[in-house]
């Protein structure tokens, strides 16, 4: 398997801080409720550029993994 | 009582005279097996069912001599109109591509099904259908047949068939006596269907509504039937009381939303379901056979049910007839269970996926479907998670133990070894007819030409292969345009859809099994001995 085939752990943003700020400030002023339906807009449409399916199923599991 | 003297110890007994059973039997006949149906009901249920056939079960069908009047009594439709609240979000066409003897999808009310299948089995010597009479108990006897024990309103008696179909439904008595469950998910929500005959004709068209205002915010799903009758769907929620809401009153004040108040209707029919996405573990028990609804049990979004009952019949009906004959070999039998196992597995998955999209139950799963509808109404790729129901396909046997390797000089164009068959318009002669007209009813061979020569050589290969490979019964030749007219016995591909659809190419040759679907193909015609391989291989030789 190519090594592009696995998930980067490391980062890969070209300005993390950026895109970071970015997202909370989205959530600026929000309710919780308008929250939610933000975050999952976000993810659908990130989902849509990443097209992968094997890709999004190893996100999915990275990000259930030993959650609290 | 018919004094058949074969229904004592026919060599199949096709347990209950629904669609699937009916078609069964009909498609047993074609190979010439005596077949006997009983059916614990007297008569055709009335209740509202099964409406939609695909164009593979119409193409089966077609097999059995009673697609035209399917056709013509059915409602074609070709659109399907998404709504979220009343607003439309997006419609699709069914059938994309003209030149198919059969439309996408027809609707059709399951007691004109049945009727129609029983109206051509009446025609035929055999088989025999017994209405009222109900089986009450079952056991395989010491070398391997089933003993059934049948009752009537005037006796009991005892049928020792070679091989039973399992054809009787979700409740299917022959399930219980072997105690084998049906396993997976249960969906505790409540649908309300209810047929209405209107006083005037109504678009051809499915609509399905998320959240309507007319019904309180739940899933409201509207189907065009013959007769001027709509098909009703309404999701009610989990927990509902089933007199209330069958109530007269009750259910006219929730069609009067959905069709107006100027529009005069008479109510057909009136049930409550809830549904489950489950399978038996294997379908195949010695010589006895589950099928349809008896086998695998889906949600009813994507006419997955009926379509994937009749897709079972034509896998197993031929493998039987085959070995009932002495053509195959027994093992051929236990690839029913590999072949339509992952075929009842992928329905079950894609009708829990609509399921589970209609009825969202976590807050997650709400916030998501909300998200999908708020992008869908700008952005495309939003449109295609909305899901109302994943319509039935033809499932494809690809990797089966039964299918040969494709030959890669293909590149994958055309129809997969595995795949079912693809119609075409074709001539022959002056007259316009159709392919799967002419596909026979054993295993053929459909063989392309475009140059003269080949059209004069491949002929005699083609008897060559019927006289030294006792599988194949027959042939077809295809022709290019350009050699329209050179024989009668040719039939001509005059719009280039029957090769641009099998990728074919002068010499090209596709081994077709019983079912219509391709066992082997090669782009160069094969040797008759490479052809062997593939035969031996597609009866489990």
């Amino acid at each position: 398997m190519n090594a592009d085939d696995h998930l980067t752990q490391i980062n890969n943003i070209s300005d993390p801080d950026e895109f970071y700020e970015d997202l909370i400030q989205a959530h600026d002023g929000l309710s919780a409720n308008q929250s939610r339906q933000l975050n999952s807009r976000i993810i659908l449409l990130m989902a849509n550029q990443i097209a992968d399916n094997k890709k999004l199923k190893e996100i999915i599991t990275l990000a259930r993994t030993n959650l609290d | 009582m018919e004094n058949f003297s074969f229904c004592q110890k026919p060599k199949v007994l096709v347990v209950g005279a629904g669609p699937i059973g009916l078609a069964a039997a009909l498609e047993f006949a074609n190979f010439e097996i005596e077949t006997l149906v009983v059916d614990e009901l007297s008569e055709i249920n009335k209740a509202s069912k099964a409406i939609c056939w695909s164009q593979r079960s119409l193409e089966m069908l077609n097999r059995v001599g009673v697609a035209e009047k399917f056709i013509e009594k059915g409602s074609t439709w070709k659109k399907g109109r998404v709504f979220k609240a009343e607003k439309e979000i997006y419609n699709f066409d069914l059938q994309v591509e003209a030149g198919f003897k059969a439309p996408a999808f027809i609707n059709l009310q399951q007691y004109y099904v049945e009727q129609f299948l029983i109206d051509k089995l009446e025609e035929l010597e055999f088989p025999v259908l017994r209405r009222g009479h109900k089986v009450v108990d079952v056991s395989l006897t010491k070398d391997n047949r089933v003993e059934v024990r049948i009752e009537n309103d005037q006796e009991v008696y005892n049928v020792i068939a070679d091989y039973v179909v399992a054809a009787d439904g979700i409740r299917s008595t022959i399930r219980k006596a072997f105690e084998l469950e049906l396993q997976g998910n249960y969906f505790d929500e409540q649908f309300l269907i209810i047929d209405v005959k209107v006083d005037k004709s109504f678009p051809l068209e499915r609509k399905f509504w998320f959240q309507p205002k007319f019904h309180d915010g739940q899933s409201a799903l509207l189907h065009v039937q013959p007769d001027n009758n709509l098909r009703i769907d309404l999701q009610l929620g989990p927990n509902v009381d089933p007199d209330s809401e069958q109530d007269e009153n009750r259910v006219r004040a929730r069609v009067d939303k959905i069709l107006g108040s100027d529009v005069d209707y008479k109510l057909e029919w009136v049930s409550l379901y809830s549904f489950s996405c489950k399978r038996i573990e294997r379908f195949s028990h010695g010589p006895i056979f589950f099928v349809g609804d008896a086998a695998h049990v889906v949600s009813p979004f994507g006419a997955r049910g009926g379509n994937g009952g009749l897709q079972d019949i034509d896998n197993l009906v031929w493998k039987v007839s085959s070995v009932i004959k002495g053509k195959a070999p027994r093992a051929l039998l236990d690839t029913y269970d590999e072949e339509r196992i992952p075929a009842a597995d992928e329905n079950i998955l894609n009708s829990a996926r609509s399921t589970g999209f209609m009825t969202p139950k976590t807050q997650a799963s709400i916030d998501f479907r909300d998200a999908v509808f708020d992008l869908s109404k700008t952005m495309p790729f939003a449109r295609e998670f909305i899901n109302s129901g994943r319509l039935s396909q033809p499932y494809k046997y690809i990797g089966s133990s039964l299918v040969s390797e494709d030959d890669t000089s293909f590149f994958g164009d055309g129809i997969l070894p595995g795949q079912s068959i693809l119609d075409a318009p074709i001539c022959i002669g002056r007259k316009q007819t159709w392919l799967i007209d002419h596909i026979a009813i054993g295993f053929s061979v459909v063989a392309f030409v475009d140059e003269e020569k080949t059209a004069i050589s491949i002929p005699q290969y083609l008897d060559k292969v019927c006289r030294q490979l006792d599988l194949i019964e027959t042939f077809v030749i295809v022709t290019s345009k350009r050699l329209n007219g050179m024989s009668e016995k040719l039939l001509c591909d005059t719009t280039g859809l029957a090769f641009e659809r099998w990728a074919a190419s002068d010499g090209s040759i596709y081994l077709v099994r019983p079912d219509h679907h391709i066992a082997a193909r090669w782009r160069a015609t094969p040797s008759v001995s490479e052809l062997k391989k593939a035969c031996r291989k597609s009866i489990s030789l």
